[in-house]
């Protein structure tokens, strides 16, 4: 029995009626929500402050790759939510083919963004000054890098949990009724998931 | 007894046969338990303190007796007190370090990671924190991030010059302050602290939440614990903020970024305006805890209820609220549009009044008490009293034109110390000394508590009251050789006076080093109850076992039933059944003849 | 150890002053006030044998009273110290004098006119730590930064701005007495910080005239 279980037979009084993982979770994110707006934040003022170091969208990134490659992220989240599914209806093998096909869709987007990168500064566009000089300047990579990077720490982090939770339910860890580590870890992947859209939004489409 | 009961019991039981059985690494060093992981912050963050400490007493030497030898300046290394005359930069670096060092890892780990730690499961009824394993990678980031900042004394270049505020660009390149590597280590250093604040917030907020003891509703935690609580959630929310600055700034230093560097199209004022989105909630977080300590010390002296403990709860709320939309008054001369400064100033206004309430609140706890004068309690009238200067000192500066004059002066150091020092220092002495048999089992001597107190309380005033005087006369902060502006050589006999006061403030301080460390191990045992107080730490032994509770308690009422009619009695414990339902007492029986 | 301001010698000095003088009365007041209750307190409800605490939670009335005074002071104060912030902050003086204030690492370079009464032009003259201004005439002062973030502090004349680099901040003041005053700097710039000292020389019209005559003069050649 977890020891949220018990306590709650005692009659400890949960403030609210999640389990202490669920809630610490949440909590998690709100300070993540707070990191992301301080980086987001800060590049919304300095883009409008200097619009002349920013460049439309189109004309350094690969919009119609990364949209692709949100697209591959949303469907990981949609891969998470069938592996949450299976496990709360006791689908052992389920839940271990949907945590594999996340991870793959996970690092298959992570592997997408190197790719990205590495074009990118085969242009010239590099976190510091900007080769392309007609559009755009230093801001434009620091700003761009430091957002993407620091997402995509995350999205890595992501899967390394992932791998940790497929590697739990191999050995039988998760059941119908004990899947704490299966919903938090899909509660930050979606999180990571939103805050690419927003980001990709901010950054790709605006 | 029912399966859970029977499965709480053979938890507690299998806690006490682990804790036989465990190495030392894991029950001293590597440790889960709330209490241990509370020591260790409290050993590193007085540590830390001590280290502040004296760092305050080289640059007050510096200011008493500019560019003089100091004595033991000769250890110095030739770059920073060569013949033992403290150099301009290292003099910039004590500045930054002294600051950063009592603000991150002394105040802050004392009364959050410290006593929260303490606090928290005892107050609320728990057995531990909701994440113990987490608690442990809190302290365990905390203390290598103390060791970082330290070392970067050691690098070339010295350590961090730039403020605690760090202010770009003068932060941002090693060019303007010949400080590269220090730098970075300060930033890398407070970025690792952060992680181990988040941690602790997480752990915090989730055991308030979910881990209160059976009748343990929201208005019947004492209020240590309701600061604490709060203080967690602008920690959740702050930190990020900085971790984001910190980032920023350390990119601009290392891989040629430009967000706070003009040359590169980057703004100086978005470093202020990140910071002090951060450093605003930061200070108030540095002064919340300190707040319900005061209470429950001053409650507990005073043997009444807190006056106003709902009024106190949302004063504690509505500060944190509050204490997110002031920022800008840390900026109001640096540039940025002056409309900002007037609304900044109206919200600034606003936040007294919070902190107005429980100050009447705290004294009228006093009104009509029967006031002990234990050294916790003077400790935590002391907070109140300095605390009130310091409150009001506050108004002066959150008056934008005034602040035109006073920005960035002594004045504003004595309302920063007044507040940290005269507050949460206090606070700090006085819960470390009414908490301490919870912590060793023994009490603290009173009579070397109390000489502790009185000669603190005159030096302390000593040193920072004057301060408010030479500010209004013009002396900037941060000044290497004040007496480089004629205008401020009149001021310097007030330099050294402040300074003797300093030395002998610190000199002091041995008092509480010796009173404590002897009282560990020579002090009075303590029972459960030393103080007579309330609350759920008061039922446990001295000090609590793994796992605190043998049985989970059961609240009946909130923690300042003092001087109740339905005690005998001044004070009545949270968890002693209502009259109607208490058992009868078993007769004693009478002892043996001859025993 | 006092509270007194030293004596200012600009136009909104005594504005600021004032403001600062209201709320010393009204600090003071509260300082005493609540202190000298507390001190009562622990004297009078000292603990003494037979004594007993009143059992007593709080009184709501009491709370309304105290929270809609203090709200009321400190938004009396706020409403005062708009106006003054406002006069000296958004409202540029017309018909001003104007230089440039170039605060560097560490020293400020203070560019003037010169002949043809504009700043800007190519017979502008600049100054190392001298700034130079004509009594009871409002002077702009438009603040730069060449490295990091100095902040330009007029004591005696209550005047004080940062100079940011990448920014330029306007600063007015107008002085109300000749005499010789003290430039300094009130923001960590760094290891010279402490020696960025300079001079402000209020002139009467006719000596300013002179003096920048004299710098004209000097310069072309």
């Amino acid at each position: 029995m977890t020891t949220d279980a018990m306590a709650l037979e005692r009659g400890y009084m949960p403030g609210m009626r999640v389990y202490n993982l669920k809630l610490g979770m949440w909590v998690f994110l709100l300070s993540e929500v707070m990191f992301f707006t301080g980086l987001i934040g800060s590049y919304i003022i300095l883009r409008f402050a200097h619009p002349t170091q920013f460049a439309e969208p189109g004309v350094v990134l690969n919009v119609p790759l990364t949209a692709f490659n949100t697209f591959v992220l949303i469907c990981s989240s949609v891969t998470m939510v069938k592996a949450y599914a299976a496990i709360a209806t006791g689908d052992q093998k389920g839940l271990k083919i949907w945590l594999l096909a996340t991870i793959a869709l996970g690092t298959f987007f992570v592997g997408i963004q190197v790719f990205e990168y590495i074009a990118l500064a085969q242009h010239g566009f590099v976190p510091m000054a900007s080769a392309y000089a007609a559009e755009g300047g230093a801001l434009y990579g620091s700003t761009f890098y430091t957002m993407t990077g620091f997402h995509g720490t995350h999205v890595t982090i992501g899967v390394l949990c992932l791998w940790f939770v497929l590697w739990r339910a191999w050995k039988g860890a998760y059941s119908a009724d004990s899947l704490g580590g299966v919903e938090i870890v899909g509660l930050y992947w979606h999180f990571v998931d939103l805050v690419w859209i927003i980001l990709f939004t901010i950054v790709y489409l605006i | 007894m029912s399966t859970a009961e029977a499965a709480i019991g053979d938890r507690t039981a299998a806690h006490e046969h682990v804790d036989h059985d465990i190495p030392f690494i894991r029950k001293y060093v590597f440790s889960t338990d709330h209490k241990t992981i509370a020591k260790q912050f409290m050993f590193m963050s007085l540590f830390f303190l001590v280290v502040g400490g004296l760092l305050a007493m080289m640059m007050r030497w510096q200011l008493g007796y500019p560019s003089q030898p100091m004595p033991g300046g000769a250890i110095l290394p030739e770059t920073m007190a060569p013949g033992g005359i403290l150099l301009p930069e290292f003099y910039n670096s004590l500045v930054t370090m002294h600051g950063t060092i009592m603000i991150f890892f002394a105040i802050m780990p004392l009364l959050v990671g410290f006593f929260g730690n303490l606090l928290i499961p005892l107050q609320v009824g728990a057995p531990d924190m909701a994440f113990p394993r987490l608690n442990m990678a809190s302290f365990w980031l905390a203390f290598p991030a103390g060791l970082l900042m330290l070392a970067s004394f050691l690098v070339e270049g010295g350590a961090a010059g730039a403020g605690w505020t760090s202010y770009a660009p003068l932060s941002a390149s090693g060019e303007y302050t010949g400080v590269y590597l220090g730098q970075q280590l300060w930033l890398v250093s407070l970025t690792i602290l952060g992680f181990s604040s988040l941690a602790g917030a997480v752990n915090y907020i989730t055991t308030v939440i979910n881990w209160r003891a059976p009748g343990m509703t929201w208005f019947r935690l004492p209020l240590a614990t309701w600061s604490l609580f709060i203080t967690s959630i602008l920690i959740l929310l702050a930190i990020p903020i900085l971790a984001g600055a910190l980032i920023m700034l350390l990119f601009d230093q290392t891989i040629g970024t430009t967000f706070f560097l003009p040359a590169g199209g980057g703004e100086p004022l978005l470093w202020q305006h990140l910071f002090w989105f951060f450093g605003h909630p930061e200070v108030y977080i540095l002064i919340l805890p300190a707040m319900g300590i005061a209470s429950d010390l001053i409650a507990n002296g005073a043997r009444k209820p807190i006056f106003g403990y709902h009024a106190m709860v949302l004063a504690i709320i509505g500060i944190a609220f509050l204490g997110w939309i002031v920022w800008g008054h840390h900026m109001f001369q640096s540039g940025m549009n002056p409309m900002l400064g007037t609304t900044f100033m109206v919200s600034t206004m606003f936040i007294a009044v919070p902190s107005a309430i429980k100050t009447f609140n705290w004294l009228g706890t006093l009104w009509g008490g029967d006031i002990h004068f234990t050294t916790p309690v003077l400790h935590g009238l002391a907070f109140v009293s300095m605390f009130i200067i310091g409150g009001l000192s506050g108004i002066f500066m959150a008056s934008t034109p005034v602040d035109i004059y006073i920005h960035d002066t002594y004045f504003i150091v004595a309302h920063i110390h007044y507040v940290l020092f005269g507050g949460s220092l206090f606070a700090i002495f006085g819960g470390i000394t009414f908490w301490f048999p919870k912590l060793f089992g023994t009490i603290m001597n009173e009579r070397w508590g109390k000489i502790h107190w009185v000669l603190t309380m005159i030096f302390y005033n000593l040193v920072f009251f004057p301060m408010h005087s030479i500010g209004l006369q013009g002396h900037m902060r941060r000044l290497y050789d004040p007496t480089q502006y004629e205008y401020l050589e009149p001021l310097q006999p007030m330099n050294v006076f402040i300074t003797i006061s300093a030395f002998l403030l610190i000199a002091v301080q041995l008092i509480f080093v010796v009173n404590f460390f002897h009282s560990i191990w020579k002090g009075k045992k303590a029972g459960p109850n030393p103080w007579n107080a309330n609350s759920l730490e008061w039922t446990v032994p001295s000090p609590p076992p793994h796992g605190n509770f043998a049985t989970v308690p059961v609240v009946y009422r909130g923690p300042y039933e003092y001087s109740s009619p339905e005690s005998d009695e001044d004070f009545l414990l949270q968890t002693t059944p209502p009259r109607d339902q208490q058992q009868p007492e078993p007769h004693a029986t009478p002892a043996p003849e001859g025993a | 150890m006092s509270w007194m301001l030293p004596e200012s010698f600009s136009t909104f000095g005594g504005d600021i002053d004032r403001i600062y003088y209201i709320i010393l009365w009204i600090t003071g007041i509260a300082f005493f006030l609540s202190e000298g209750i507390l001190v009562y307190f622990l004297f009078r409800y000292r603990h003494k044998e037979g004594r007993k605490a009143k059992y007593v939670h709080g009184n709501t009335r009491a709370e309304i009273v105290w929270t809609a005074g203090t709200a009321l002071i400190v938004f009396i104060v706020g409403m005062l110290s708009i106006g003054v912030w406002s006069r000296v902050r958004t409202q540029l003086p017309q018909d001003a004098m104007e230089v440039i204030v170039s605060a560097k690492q560490f020293e400020w370079n203070v560019t003037y006119p010169g002949q043809d009464g504009v700043i800007g032009t190519e017979d502008d003259f600049t100054k190392r730590n001298e700034v130079h201004a004509v009594v009871d005439r409002p002077i702009i002062a438009y603040l730069r930064a060449e490295d990091v973030i100095h902040s330009f502090f007029l004591p005696d004349l209550r005047v004080k701005q940062d100079a940011v680099p990448g920014m330029e901040t306007p600063v007015w003041f107008e002085a109300t007495e000749t005499g010789e005053y003290v430039v300094g700097c009130a923001e960590l710039c760094g290891l010279g910080h402490y020696r960025m000292a300079g001079t402000l020389t209020v002139h009467t019209a006719a000596d300013y005239q002179a003096w920048e005559q004299a710098e004209i003069q000097a310069a072309g050649q």
